[in-house]
């Protein structure tokens, strides 16, 4: 990993200016991507992963925007790039596939039409039958059966599975340096989502494509990523190679997060619950934002945490990070 | 079909939209009734000229003597006039055919030009929003807030007679119809994912606009333009009666209906009430057929 990363975002901050106040989103976000690197960004709804997202390609909706920070693409800053060169990158070598495919396949257009546009809006010089073809391959490598017939589909003929599929072909089909998935299996069935899944991390190995996987599906993650950035309250609080964090949580609301989730071991206990609920993103208490609900906090939480290494290739933002791997959960 | 097609366990059942539009629609006895007059009237627009018994607009074959016959008299070179003759001694059948051929004709022209200036302004208030969308939608609000009638007749008066200027007059009046409509529906879609997809995958804003949006917008689009397309023709039949529409050497069932309103009250009915009921039917059954297409094409009534 001594190459420069794909992807390098510095002290993101994404607010958004609402009458009723500013929403912080993303507060002072950093972490890097590595060439074919699986990043999964784990938080619970509202705590800023899928901003952080969309503010790296650029989409964030008014009234949001990036106040702050670098986001580094090959060494180009995207927040200062002119919007057709944005545009370019965009479908080309950053694509993105979202949560609901229900949702993301224009409905009057056939899977073919919606390919080929993808393959000309980026390259105009590529012949129709060249991009047929290329969509056809793209469709085979996600593991659709028979695409010389699913090409002239639309997306109502598809299935739920079928759809994410042909969703993920399109982020495919420009053989893309970086994909930003969007809690893309959240809206499949289980068996469907494993098979996804499998696609997804054969691609990242294969092509050395680089992935940020946005879930809240722990289970998800510690299958599919490198690494893994947990965010609270529109900050990252605990970051790491997925087994050390899984393993060893050290932030109270990893700690917590992992807690909840039932395990053989736990079997007939209640579940850990962490106490409260996730503040809002217009009034986050001053200092630490997950204080209110953690059971270690004290005054010197009200002072804003920095990130700390306490070993190389993990950082967390809490001033009483469980260090001690045998301490209870929730204690 | 070839063999390869279908089988697929994983295909959803083979319905496609115009299959499951098309049983729909034929639900209700009336909108087939209305359908089938509405094909019919479209063909006699379309052959007026072969189908007509006499051509009403040759000098030559018309003769004085024949005026104000009623229904089924027979003229002095043996033609039977089924539905009388005018004051001019023509045809009325005749005459009918070809003036449904230019209602129906300056109808449907202006509301399909209408129909693409206003979805295209409809489109770019939606897309562009802020600024450009408040001063789109205000001239809208007060374009509608005239009586259609009144704007057409100011508009008549300033651009003079003729088709072309009744055809500008009538796109005038009822582009704003068309673009409240699109930009109601594009607001909606705008929002949907698979817009925000089509950003993310990098194509550019006029395919989006025209490939991506617009399709999805159609469903209402296509009830109002067939009720817009119904009051364009009784507009401008409207202001043919009241004598500033279509210049009289192409007179259309408004003009007819004027012609004979003279009449009216000396017994000589046929004149004006043909016409009359020729409009009324056409206005009608393009209304019902309108009808049907909002509830077939619209979710939420959907059983």
């Amino acid at each position: 990993m001594s190459a420069a990363p794909t992807l390098e975002v510095r002290n993101l901050k994404t607010h958004f200016f609402t009458k009723a106040g500013v929403a912080k989103a993303v507060d002072d976000v950093s972490f890097t991507v590595d060439k074919g690197e699986v990043i999964g960004l784990v938080g619970e709804s509202g705590s800023g992963k899928s901003v952080t997202g969309f503010s790296i390609i650029g989409l964030v909706d008014s009234p949001g925007r990036v106040v702050s920070g670098q986001v580094l693409f090959q060494g180009k800053n995207l927040l200062t790039l002119p919007d057709e060169d944005l545009r370019q990158l965009r479908g080309n070598r950053i694509a993105m596939i979202f949560q609901d495919p229900m949702m993301t396949l224009n409905p009057v257009l056939r899977v073919d039409t919606q390919m080929v546009e993808t393959i000309k809006a980026h390259d105009s010089s590529v012949s129709k039958a060249d991009a047929l073809a290329r969509a056809r391959d793209a469709l085979g490598q996600v593991g659709i059966p028979a695409p010389d017939e699913r090409l002239r589909s639309y997306p109502h003929q598809f299935s739920g599975g079928m759809r994410q599929r042909v969703a993920i072909a399109i982020a495919l089909l420009n053989k893309p340096d970086l994909i930003i998935a969007d809690e893309p299996t959240t809206a499949l069935d289980v068996t469907i989502q494993g098979q996804i899944l499998f696609e997804a991390q054969k691609l990242c190995s294969e092509t050395g494509t680089s992935m940020i996987w946005i879930t809240h599906d722990l289970a998800v993650v510690a299958g599919l990523a490198d690494r893994i950035s947990v965010m609270y309250g529109g900050r990252i609080v605990e970051q790491g190679a997925i087994s050390d964090v899984l393993d060893h949580p050290v932030h109270p609301y990893t700690r917590g997060l992992l807690g909840s989730v039932p395990g053989h071991n736990t079997r007939g206990q209640r579940l850990y619950q962490i106490p409260g609920m996730a503040p809002s993103l217009l009034n986050l208490p001053q200092g630490c934002t997950f204080q209110a609900r953690c059971p270690k906090a004290d005054d010197a939480c009200l002072i804003e945490p920095q990130i700390t290494e306490p070993v190389p290739g993990r950082a967390i933002r809490c001033v009483h990070p469980h260090l001690d791997a045998d301490e209870e959960i929730g204690v | 079909m070839s063999e390869t097609v279908k089988h697929d366990p994983n295909l959803a059942p083979v319905e496609t939209p115009l299959h499951r539009f098309m049983s729909d629609y034929s639900d209700s006895a009336i909108a087939m009734v209305a359908l089938a007059v509405l094909l019919v009237i479209v063909f006699i627009a379309l052959f007026a000229p072969f189908i007509s018994p006499t051509d009403p607009y040759d000098l030559a074959k018309v003769s004085i003597f024949d005026g104000k016959l009623p229904p089924g008299s027979v003229s002095v070179d043996g033609v039977t006039f089924w539905l009388g003759t005018d004051g001019a001694g023509r045809d009325l059948l005749s005459s009918m055919f070809y003036g449904l051929r230019i209602s129906l004709g300056v109808g449907v022209m202006s509301g399909v030009i209408a129909l693409c200036v206003g979805s295209s302004i409809g489109l770019m208030a939606a897309y562009y929003g802020g600024r450009v969308d408040t001063m789109i939608m205000r001239i809208v609000d007060i374009q509608l807030s005239f009586p259609a009638i009144l704007v057409a007749l100011i508009l008549i008066a300033a651009l003079g007679k003729g088709v072309d200027k009744v055809i500008i007059a009538l796109v005038l009046v009822q582009w704003a119809y068309y673009a409240r409509t699109v930009r109601g529906s594009a607001l909606v879609e705008r929002n949907k994912e698979y817009i925000e997809a089509a950003v993310c995958l990098g194509l550019d804003k006029k395919r989006i606009l025209f490939r991506h949006l617009l399709p999805n917008c159609l469903p209402p689009l296509i009830v109002v333009g067939t009720v817009q397309t119904a009051h364009a023709i009784s507009l401008e039949a409207t202001l043919s009666f009241l004598g500033v529409g279509l210049p009289i050497t192409e007179p259309s069932l408004g003009l007819l209906i004027a012609n004979g309103f003279e009449y009216m009250m000396s017994g000589r009915y046929w004149i004006s009430f043909f016409p009359g009921i020729a409009l009324l039917i056409t206005i009608v059954s393009i209304n019902l057929v309108g009808d049907q297409l909002r509830d077939v094409l619209n979710p939420r009534l959907q059983k």
